[in-house]
């Protein structure tokens, strides 16, 4: 029997790198049993804890990529153990002191994110095309608001009908608003929770700084990344700015009427939150509120709503690795959709977008259902 | 006591005495620095240093100083005087001084233990001392007054910590005055089927104790009552019980019952938590004391639409008297004795457990009442539809160790789930489930109790559970509820398909505790629950003299300990009847008659009524017995006529300059 003494050196490199968290951990398995990893195989997440608690983890193995940082098993945690953190301490460990292997996806993402600024290893001259026969003006000193779209609304052919539909409803609004250069990069929030935190702070200080000499205040984003980085990660590097989801923005136009519908959307459609709007921000009623103020629309809850959501198993760097069929995440929530006859599922966030994207091709269900960010369901009925 | 070196003429002659405390201070403060400093300063005569002045060497070199030296005043440097202000006092005492001629500098607490900055702390134990030696210089001698303590105590809640304490201090000889909200006096316990770790039916025990309380000469039984208010203070606390009417004339009614069984109109039943149903005329159970029934007015159809009156039909004492009205008596007391309880926890917010939400999920208590002979299912552990569980869960920790809830470990709840799962065997042929975090059995046998559940052929799964469903996986699961989790010492997930669940709810405080707290003038922590004056040395005692507490209102625990802490209050209360007499304070204001214009402000302010205003004489005066040296007059007085005795203008403006130094 191999026999195992606490790695004193290890634990401490964990805590050095953020871990504190794994020191009120006591064992209970709440988490193993809440993930929804162990919906799909095995994630012995609570053992990973104590692993680190002993300083015995084996930063080779390819559990420590596994969490997707879908916050689940943080929010009913007896002890409010931030697995979340933790993870991204083990995983400093590896990309930041070298201890273990990145996954070769992860790499190749990393490098497009520092080399070109975005995760697509898209040209960043190229970054703002989206917007090119648009008539939209690039922010300047004075506009009210920033819209910022996240990277795959900038590239990504399908992701990039939620930057249009964005603009025009804006446009639609009257709202004055401008878009950044391309000067601008990846928020850096998911390569953050995958470890690259030296590479999060050169992206954050980049924008943090370009936004501020453009006399930002308001930024509106439809990324739920870009918001959580935005508006809870910025500020202790010193950008200050108000943060605004396309959602909570959409809501309250219609709350005060600044929203006409003119078309009636004859669509059975169901929402999905993710998880980084909604367990990490509480945002649960302004879609809910969207959907259901468009006319001919039918809105039906998926099994897992609100704070129990499911996630779509894209967060914190896992949409660039790759995941077996059968273990997909996505694909277990889009049988959720399936069982209540939804089709069309609402989402509000680039990564699920593309995750739900992929599981209904997977699935061979293109054709009977569709994946559509809000803004898009919102400008089809103006 | 008064000698010559109380007179107020003589020169102060100061000694100086700076505590080490072991390492507490020492490690941290420049001791001998500090005792060089003191040694300088205006009319000490010495200062010395020593390991432990709270020790008999440390109090015996005060002592011996006071005689040698012909000190006067005297200055300790050391602890909070919470700790040992007495213990100071009375050793100047005892070599002749008056203990008011005593001041103690906190340089411990206020202190070394605030900072690790060795040179910023000595600096600050230097400014204490200097400001405590300046202060005595002008201290006074003080008299202190002993007034009588009343013989009679107030105990609040009648569960089994107030009927232990009222059996206590009723068979000692002295009144009790017994309030208890609901209509019966018996609290949880009396609720509960068997006793963990003896497996003593709680009735059984329990029982001959009420009906003790009840039949008690020296108890008098206030039950459907509530204190409302509380004034007074140590010997002397007066009390309003506002007693509401059971339109049910106590004097008349024998308790025959025949009103509950001829009344048609009936209720969901508190007692058994909502699983059956009584009279809208009712006792909550049949061994009720008193065995006095209360008009539930909500439910009474007289009440409510002014026809019926069955009850007082077949009534022939004529006890039921619809017209009664609430009642407020005034009690005195000398003591008072909090054993107010707890609230079992409420797991619906927890909606993964599916309380409220999936049949025959219980929660622990409702699961007493299953079990019990006169409960609902007549004390057959069935599931909703009749039938018997063949499988069983009890998941731990609801409410409990999780800091979404409480983040305090409930105490009793291992060892009740190791009771079910006996009684589960006992009584069906289900497997039983304890889904456990750790097992605390630390109690006397209830290690020994663990062992024989094991034997007994109980599942134990280590894990906190995720989630209670009824979406059934496979056909094995279909109809069951399913308790899934990770079992921590395999390091797998599982999933156990169970008939019934039992949910292990946490114990906290009693919703309204921050009223009574209020009303008592005593304190809770962050829980809620009240706190004790020391958590190791007094944990029966309030900081509030007089007020004492005992069971789950201080912190959760089991009927031993609950018992033990009432024996224990109910102890400190006659241990101050037979002294007969307490202390007043002697730091008490005064007023100058000549200087007090008779505005009358100080009256209205006085938060214990001690100050009055003298018609005669055009002047307010205040009752040494009553003045709890507040100093709220003090402050008030717009004509600075009122003077707090050893808070003087003097001794302040003196202290404040010593610490300027």
């Amino acid at each position: 029997m191999e026999v195992t003494a606490p790695a004193r050196e290890t634990i401490d490199i964990i805590l050095e790198e953020g871990g504190e968290a794994l020191k009120s951990c006591y064992q209970c398995g709440l988490c193993t049993g809440i993930c929804p990893w162990n919906q799909l195989t095995g994630f012995e997440l609570r053992k990973l804890i104590h692993k680190s608690q002993m300083g015995v983890i084996d930063f080779e193995d390819e559990d420590i990529w596994r969490c997707v940082g879908c916050k689940a098993c943080v929010d009913r945690c007896p002890r409010g153990v931030d697995m979340i953190f933790l993870m991204r301490s083990i995983r400093r460990v590896v990309m930041e002191i070298g201890a273990g292997i990145v996954p070769h996806s992860l790499r190749l993402s990393e490098k497009n994110i520092s080399g070109a600024g975005n995760p697509l290893g898209e040209p960043p001259e190229k970054r703002m095309d989206w917007a090119k026969d648009l008539g939209v003006k690039t922010f300047t000193e004075g506009t009210e608001i920033l819209y910022f779209p996240c990277c795959y609304q900038a590239y990504d052919p399908v992701s990039r009908n939620t930057a249009l539909a964005t603009v025009n409803i804006l446009k639609k609004a009257g709202a004055d608003f401008g878009i950044p250069d391309n000067n601008v990069v990846c928020c850096g929030e998911s390569i953050r929770k995958a470890g690259a935190e030296s590479l999060f702070q050169r992206l954050a200080q980049t924008n943090i700084s370009i936004f501020k000499e453009a006399g930002v205040k308001k930024i509106l984003v439809t990324s739920p990344h870009c918001y959580h980085t935005f508006k809870d990660e910025y500020p202790e590097l010193g950008g200050n700015f108000e943060i605004i989801h396309l959602n909570q923005y959409l809501a309250e136009l219609i709350k005060e009427g600044k929203l006409k519908f003119t078309k009636e959307l004859n669509k059975k459609v169901t929402y999905h939150d993710s998880c980084c709007l909604g367990r990490y921000q509480g945002i649960y009623d302004e879609p809910r509120q969207i959907l259901n103020s468009i006319p001919g629309l039918e809105f039906i809850e998926m099994r897992d709503n609100h704070e129990y959501s499911l996630c779509c198993g894209g967060c914190a760097g896992r949409l660039w690795m790759e995941t077996k069929k059968g273990e997909r995440m996505s694909e277990l929530r889009l049988e959720q959709m399936f069982e209540v006859g939804a089709g069309t599922l609402a989402i509000s966030c680039p990564y699920c977008m593309a995750n739900f994207n992929d599981g209904i091709l997977t699935m061979g269900k293109e054709d009977a259902v569709e994946i559509k960010d809000i803004s898009e369901l919102v400008w089809e009925a103006l | 006591m008064s000698q010559d070196k109380d007179k107020k003429d003589a020169q102060p002659k100061i000694g100086v005495y700076v505590c080490h405390c072991g390492s507490n201070i020492a490690s941290v403060i420049d001791v001998p620095q500090v005792v060089e400093f003191a040694k300088g300063l205006n009319a000490v005569a010495i200062a010395r240093e020593y390991k432990f002045m709270c020790s008999d060497p440390g109090q015996n070199m005060i002592k011996d100083d006071i005689k040698k030296l012909d000190l006067n005043r005297v200055v300790v440097a050391s602890c909070s005087p919470l700790l040992h202000e007495q213990t100071f006092r009375h050793a100047v005492q005892e070599a002749g001084l008056n203990p008011y001629l005593f001041e103690m500098a906190n340089i411990r607490e206020h202190c070394s233990w605030t900072t690790e900055d060795h040179e910023q702390a000595t600096k600050k134990a230097k400014a204490l001392v200097s400001a405590a030696v300046r202060r005595v210089y002008y201290h006074q001698p003080l008299e202190t007054k002993e007034v009588p303590v009343n013989t009679n105590t107030l105990i609040i809640g009648g569960g089994i910590a107030g009927i232990q304490a009222a059996l206590e201090i009723a068979n000692a000889g002295h009144k009790v005055f017994l309030v208890e909200r609901e209509p019966s006096i018996g609290g949880h316990m009396i609720q509960f089927d068997k006793t963990f770790p003896t497996l003593d039916c709680s009735a059984c025990i329990l029982t001959p104790k009420m009906t003790s309380v009840g039949s008690h000469p020296n108890i008098e039984l206030m039950t459907y009552s509530e204190v409302i208010e509380v004034s007074g203070f140590i010997g002397n606390f007066q009390a309003k019980i506002r007693k509401k009417p059971r339109y049910v004339d106590e004097d008349k009614c024998n308790g025959c019952g025949v009103c509950m069984e001829k009344c048609p109109w009936k209720a969901s039943s508190e007692f058994d938590l909502g699983l059956s149903q009584r009279k809208a005329i009712y006792t909550p159970f049949a061994q009720a004391v008193p065995n006095i029934p209360v008009i539930d007015k909500e439910h009474c159809a007289y009440f409510q639409k002014g026809k019926c009156r069955a009850c007082e039909k077949f009534c022939d004492r004529e006890a039921i008297d619809f017209e009664q009205q609430e009642k407020i008596v005034e009690i005195e007391m000398g003591n008072i004795i909090v054993t107010t309880g707890y609230d079992p926890f409420d797991p619906t917010p927890i909606t993964k457990y599916g309380y409220g939400r999936l049949p025959n999920v219980y929660t622990g208590l409702e699961f007493e009442r299953i079990c019990n002979s006169v409960g609902p299912t007549g004390g057959k552990i069935v599931l909703k539809d009749g039938s018997e569980p063949k499988s069983v869960a009890i998941i731990h920790c609801v409410g409990s160790r999780d800091k979404n809830y409480h983040k305090y470990c409930s105490r009793v709840c291992c060892m009740y789930a190791l009771k079910y799962s006996h009684l589960i065997k006992e009584k069906t042929q289900a497997d039983v489930y304890q889904m456990y975090i750790d097992m605390r059995c630390f109690g006397k046998g209830y290690e020994e109790f663990y062992e024989r559940l094991s034997n007994e052929g109980v599942t134990f799964i280590r894990g906190k559970v995720a989630e209670v469903t009824d979406r059934a996986m496979n056909d094995d699961e279909k109809g069951k509820l399913i308790v899934c989790g990770e079992d921590t010492l395999l390091g797998t997930t599982v999933r156990v398909p169970v008939d019934m669940v039992i949910l292990c709810i946490a114990l906290e405080a009693r919703a309204d505790a921050k009223q009574v707290s209020q009303l008592l003038g005593i304190s809770q922590d962050a829980d809620g629950f009240f706190i004790e004056r020391h958590p190791k040395l007094d944990p029966v005692a309030t900081m509030s003299d007089g007020i004492f507490i005992a069971g789950c209102c201080q912190g959760c625990k089991d009927i031993p300990d609950t018992v033990a802490q009432a024996s224990a209050a109910a102890t400190r209360v006659l241990a101050l009847i037979s002294k007969g007499t307490v202390e007043m304070e002697a730091a008490i204001a005064v007023i100058d008659e000549e200087k007090c214009s008779g505005c009358r402000i100080c009256n209205l302010l006085c938060p214990y009524s001690a100050i009055t205003f003298i018609e005669e004489d055009k002047v307010s005066r205040i009752n040494e017995a009553l003045c709890k040296g507040c100093g709220t007059c003090v402050a008030a007085c717009p004509s600075a006529a009122i003077t707090h005795n050893h808070f003087t203008a003097e001794e302040i403006m003196a202290e404040l300059e010593g610490v300027l130094i």
